[in-house]
């Protein structure tokens, strides 16, 4: 009996294997998405997964793979989100998520880099009149549980020393119902999310969102702790993503380049080898990120930009060369 | 004829709504409530109801916006289950019904019904996730009626024998055992439902090794079959200690080993004496299973809450839940006459012997 | 244990082969395996991803506000005191909800036997309804009313004094907040000289009636209540700004909340009272009646606290499934204990310790009030007996 015991303990505790290795074992990428927020992650009518996060998950599957639909989606509220990575449900988190130090440390997660910069807006109904979000005092507000903006929110209210009532509620639907529904004043979430919100209404003109943003809301994806390799791996597919826009390389004319002179396309490429190995990947990974999934420019036009409902401004997403923030170290 | 008929209908009245000054007053008072509440019903739901045109036409009538649940109903009721195979979850419900109308005749309560419990459920699994021949569907892709409906079975095919080894186990003499059953039932049925369902939907994985997944859907699961075990188990109980210990003594003295004198002796008459409360604890895990809504799963109530997002139908929620609520109180309501008659039964039985 | 060693060492090969020690031996072992096992992955996975545990979170500052709270509490304070907080609701819902419950019980089992045809039937068709809804469609329901039905607070006209909007309702209620101890403690010490000038009466064989004392207390009553709103004077709400201020107000989540609870735990409590009326003997009316008691009489004298013994046992059950089903007041957005720690799980990322904190206070009021009950119940025996 003992012996048995023994044996099955052994059995559970033979040290598990990486994640690349056990995401190549089963052949599928586990993603963790959002319940549906339409441009970042949500269902389409065929119940094919759309958006800016749900092409990162496609550009790791790309790269592992080689091609980008070898991706489980697994949506998630903003609950069961950190669990859900904590736990091996998931192989990392692409989902709206704020990049902060408790998330970072005590949460048990690693952040890869920042795919989307956002910033903590309210959004009003027109007829109130409202402004500027100085004007809210007093106002019911509605939010999500747990999420950093309930956090924000207070801090808002506290240093503008005004009054405000929260209204919050679990799910996402719940507190965008609650909000079109009059039950508060003012809806409070990352920009992006409200503009997002805004275009599935039939009235959409009816509603404004004020120009203040109340806070840093870097969303990036996650994975995590204790798994270096593959902590590299989800950071250079998104590095390769944003450099592959600096590089002018794109999923239309990347073919083209096969017979490149210039050394930093060849390295990116994988014609000239090394980074692919680095990584534990094949060598043409980064080709397989941008032909199948294309570069930043081309996955956020898609999904929140100008060939999108939402038609969001690139602002700070916008490469360091044009004045955006984002800057890929050198893929060499 | 008619007069004869008025004359006793008048009479009844008399006798059952005006027999004294206080029983007038109390009568009409409530005759003017009841009348008031039909007013009002009659006239939200049928009057000024919509039934056809859009939310705009909704938005103007002071009714109940029906064209809301005719455009909603089969999202409603199977949620985004792929249209094309649709027949499927339809064809595994009237087979749920067909059994259900089987099995509330006394006449068929025999072994027999032990097997077909299950096989009928399997064909329900396999109508539902397809394989051999039906395309296969995945398991996100199911909500509404059908996936209330197989969180329930499995509760009740799983938790029930469980519920009764709990109840066997509390019963032992052996302290060892019963010591660490007890705790386990007593902690169950304290806690709410909705704190085991956050358990198992956000902690359980942490206490699971890292290779092994299981997916969401089988975690709510297993979080109701954990929590209606331990309410089965006490109802069990209640049906093991209601029998005289002449029982137990005698099937010892004819040579009975233990799990023989339980299983031919004690539990087939204990388990019949709890069928009304057995039934009733069905009902209450029927009601829970709406409580995985909280777990973002699409079951009936997900469905229902989650066809309200619509942008271009918001407002309508009193309609919706009216619907979902019919489905699940006419579906309460037989299991809970059932129960009823089972009890009827078992007192006329009692006092003829 | 100890005996167990003994017996191995004594006859160790001869307990081995006892084949019911060794099924018990293997059960056991199943179970401390089952407990085990998952602590040791727990552990594991922990160490693995450096996931922090241990209860020092409770002192950092929570920073998130709570749409209401009876304790006082700001997001300056510890995410302890938000979590207390939440007790404190979970607690005021709990004991609102239970109180009325009871009542709505005891009339509703009371009238659902009323010999009067429509009183009966309505009951019954109460009883039958309510209990068969989920509760949590109940609570959606009464939300989706205030949400859907109720006009927006901007339109919201005052009915009494009274503003009802989607915003909850709103009524007048004293500025001063020393208003209401007043008034409760000026009552007390009424209530204290009625029972003086009782007492004294009796002292002195003057015989009072009952009636006029009644009389005299609500005199009393009236004229104090007249000369404390003379100086607590109350105050109305009024639509200023984005809401209503002024007065005091209940939300729509707790509306919903204690509605959706009452409504349904009433209807369970009804037909408990119900079949415990049934379980008193029918003699026991006849008896009554013949010494000259009257319906009602008899009903508080003589069934009521027979049935009472009979449905205490489930009763009891009732008060902690409405106590554990407020719950659910995580999905409409009331903020009970639930659902403050499923924010803080959110926040601090400690899963493992919230929901063994929410186990701990469902089960720390679960055996307190199944120990109050089984007093109260040994209490009535010890009466019956004697």
């Amino acid at each position: 009996m003992k012996r048995i015991c023994i044996l099955a303990l052994l059995m559970f505790s033979t040290s598990h294997a990486g994640t690349l290795d056990s995401v190549k074992k089963n052949g599928k990428l586990k993603c963790g998405v959002s319940t549906g927020l339409a441009g970042f992650s949500s269902p389409d009518s065929k119940g094919v997964w759309r958006g800016l996060d749900v092409d990162f998950c496609r550009a790791i599957s790309a790269a592992i793979f080689g091609t980008p639909d070898k991706v489980q989606y697994v949506s998630l509220n903003a609950q069961q989100r950190f669990t859900a990575l904590q736990s091996g449900e998931i192989d990392v988190l692409s989902r709206n998520t704020t990049f902060n130090l408790t998330r970072d440390t005590v949460v048990g997660i690693n952040f890869a880099p920042t795919t989307f910069y956002d910033g903590q807006g309210f959004m009003m109904r027109k007829k109130d009149g409202v402004t500027s979000a100085k004007e809210l005092d007093g106002a019911s507000v509605c939010t999500q549980q747990g999420t950093t903006n309930e956090l924000n929110m207070a801090d808002f209210f506290r240093t503008n020393k005004m009054k405000f009532k929260p209204v919050v509620f679990e799910s996402n639907e719940e507190v965008n119902q609650a909000f079109f529904k009059g039950r508060c004043d003012a809806l409070t979430s990352d920009k992006s999310g409200l503009a997002s919100e805004r275009t599935k209404l039939k009235n959409p003109q009816d509603y404004v969102i004020l120009p203040e943003v109340i806070s840093k809301e870097p969303l990036a994806p996650a994975v995590r702790h204790g798994d270096d390799q593959w902590f590299d791996i989800v950071k250079w597919v998104i590095y390769s993503v944003i450099e592959a826009e600096e590089l002018g390389l794109s999923s239309k004319n990347i073919d083209t380049f096969m017979k490149t002179t210039n050394p930093a396309i060849r390295k990116f490429i994988g014609l000239s080898e090394g980074n692919g190995r680095a990584l534990g990947l094949s060598e043409n990974w980064a080709y397989n990120v941008v032909k199948n999934v294309g570069n930043y420019e081309e996955i956020f036009t898609r999904h929140v930009g100008n060939d999108s409902p939402l038609k969001l401004d690139r602002g700070l997403n916008r490469l360091w060369k044009n004045g955006g923030i984002l800057y890929a170290p050198p893929v060499r | 004829m008619r007069r004869g008929l008025d004359h006793k209908l008048v009479h009844w009245g008399k006798r059952n709504l005006f027999p004294n000054i206080a029983q007038s007053m109390i009568s009409i008072l409530m005759l003017i409530i009841g009348c008031g509440l039909l007013y009002l019903i009659m006239n939200w739901f049928l009057i000024n109801a919509v039934w056809k045109g859009d939310s705009s036409a909704c938005r103007e009538a002071s009714g109940a916006c029906l064209s809301f649940i005719r455009e909603k109903y089969l999202y409603i009721l199977f949620g985004v289950y792929p249209r094309e195979h649709l027949w499927r979850p339809i064809v595994g419900l009237i087979l749920w019904i067909i059994f259900w109308f089987h099995f509330t005749k006394k006449k068929n309560w025999n072994k027999s019904l032990l097997l077909k419990f299950p096989t009928l459920f399997f064909i329900y699994y396999f109508l539902l996730s397809g394989g051999w021949g039906l395309s296969p569907v995945e398991n996100h892709l199911w909500g509404g009626l059908p996936l209330t409906i197989l969180l329930s079975t499995v509760g009740i095919l799983v938790s029930y024998p469980l519920g009764i080894l709990l109840a066997l186990g509390r019963r032992s003499k052996s302290k060892l055992l019963s010591y660490p059953v007890v705790c386990y039932i007593e902690l169950i049925r304290g806690v709410p439902l909705i704190s085991i369902l956050f358990m198992s939907s956000v902690m359980l994985p942490l206490f699971l090794p890292n290779d092994l997944n299981i997916d969401k859907l089988f975690r709510a699961q297993v979080a109701i079959i954990l929590f209606s075990a331990a309410y089965f188990a006490e109802v069990v109980r209640g049906g093991l200690q209601s029998l005289p210990p002449g029982q137990e003594e005698a099937a010892k003295a004819l040579g009975l080993n233990y799990l023989q004198t339980q299983m031919y002796v004690i539990l087939p008459q204990a388990l019949v004496q709890v069928i009304p409360p057995t039934v009733n604890t069905m009902i209450g895990m029927f009601k829970d299973t709406s409580l995985v809504i909280v777990i973002a799963l699409f079951d009936l109530m997900g469905t229902a809450k989650s066809s309200l997002t619509d942008a271009s139908w918001l407002g309508f929620s009193i309609e919706a839940y009216i619907f979902v609520a019919l489905i699940y109180f006419i579906i309460c309501f037989f299991m809970g006459r059932f129960s009823q008659q089972v009890e009827y039964e078992f007192k006329l039985s009692k006092e003829r012997s | 244990m100890e005996k167990w060693w003994d017996s191995v060492r004594s006859s160790g090969t001869l307990i081995l082969m006892n084949k019911r020690f060794i099924i018990k031996l293997l059960l056991f072992l199943a179970v401390v395996g089952l407990l085990i096992t998952p602590i040791y992955f727990l552990t594991k996975n922990i160490e693995q991803q450096n996931i922090s545990t241990g209860f020092h979170f409770l002192s950092q500052e929570a920073g998130f506000e709570l749409s209401e709270s009876i304790v006082d509490y700001n997001s300056f304070m510890s995410y302890g005191r938000a979590l207390w907080a939440g007790v404190i609701n979970t607690l005021y819902v709990a004991i609102i909800g239970n109180t009325l419950a009871l009542v709505l019980g005891v009339l509703l089992g009371v009238f659902s036997l009323s010999k009067n045809f429509l009183l009966s039937k309505f009951c019954y068709l109460y009883l039958n309804f309510f209990r068969n809804i989920p509760l949590l469609l109940q609570l959606f329901f009464w939300y989706g009313i205030f949400t859907d039905v109720m006009p927006a607070v901007k339109r919201a006209t005052p009915f009494m004094g009274i503003i009802f909007s989607n915003r909850g309702i709103n009524y007048p209620w004293f500025s001063h907040p020393g208003a209401i101890a007043v008034i409760l403690s000026s009552i007390a010490v009424s209530f204290c000289l009625v029972y003086l000038v009782k007492q004294w009466a009796q002292k002195t064989s003057l015989r009072l009636k009952i009636a006029p004392l009644i009389f005299l207390f609500l005199l009393v009553e009236i004229a104090q209540i007249e000369l404390i709103l003379r100086f607590f004077p109350l105050e109305y709400p009024a639509v200023r700004g984005f809401n209503v201020s002024g007065g005091s107000s209940l939300s729509p989540e707790l509306i919903s909340l204690l509605l959706g609870l009452v409504l349904y735990t009433g209807a369970f409590i009804g037909e408990i009272v119900r079949a415990g009326i049934l379980a008193v003997d029918n003699g026991q009316w006849e008896a009554a009646y013949a010494l000259g008691m009257t319906k009602i009489q008899t009903l508080k004298k003589i069934i009521l606290p027979q049935s009472f013994r009979v449905a205490l046992p489930p009763m009891t059950a009732q008060f902690l499934n409405l106590t554990k089903n407020s719950s659910l007041a995580v999905a409409i957005g009331y903020p009970d204990f639930v659902s403050v720690a499923n924010t803080t799980m959110n926040q601090t990322g400690q899963a493992v310790e919230l929901v063994l904190l929410i186990m701990v206070l469902y089960l720390v009021t679960s055996l307190s009030v199944s120990s109050v009950a089984n007093m109260i119940n040994s209490k009535i025996l010890g009466v019956a007996k004697r």
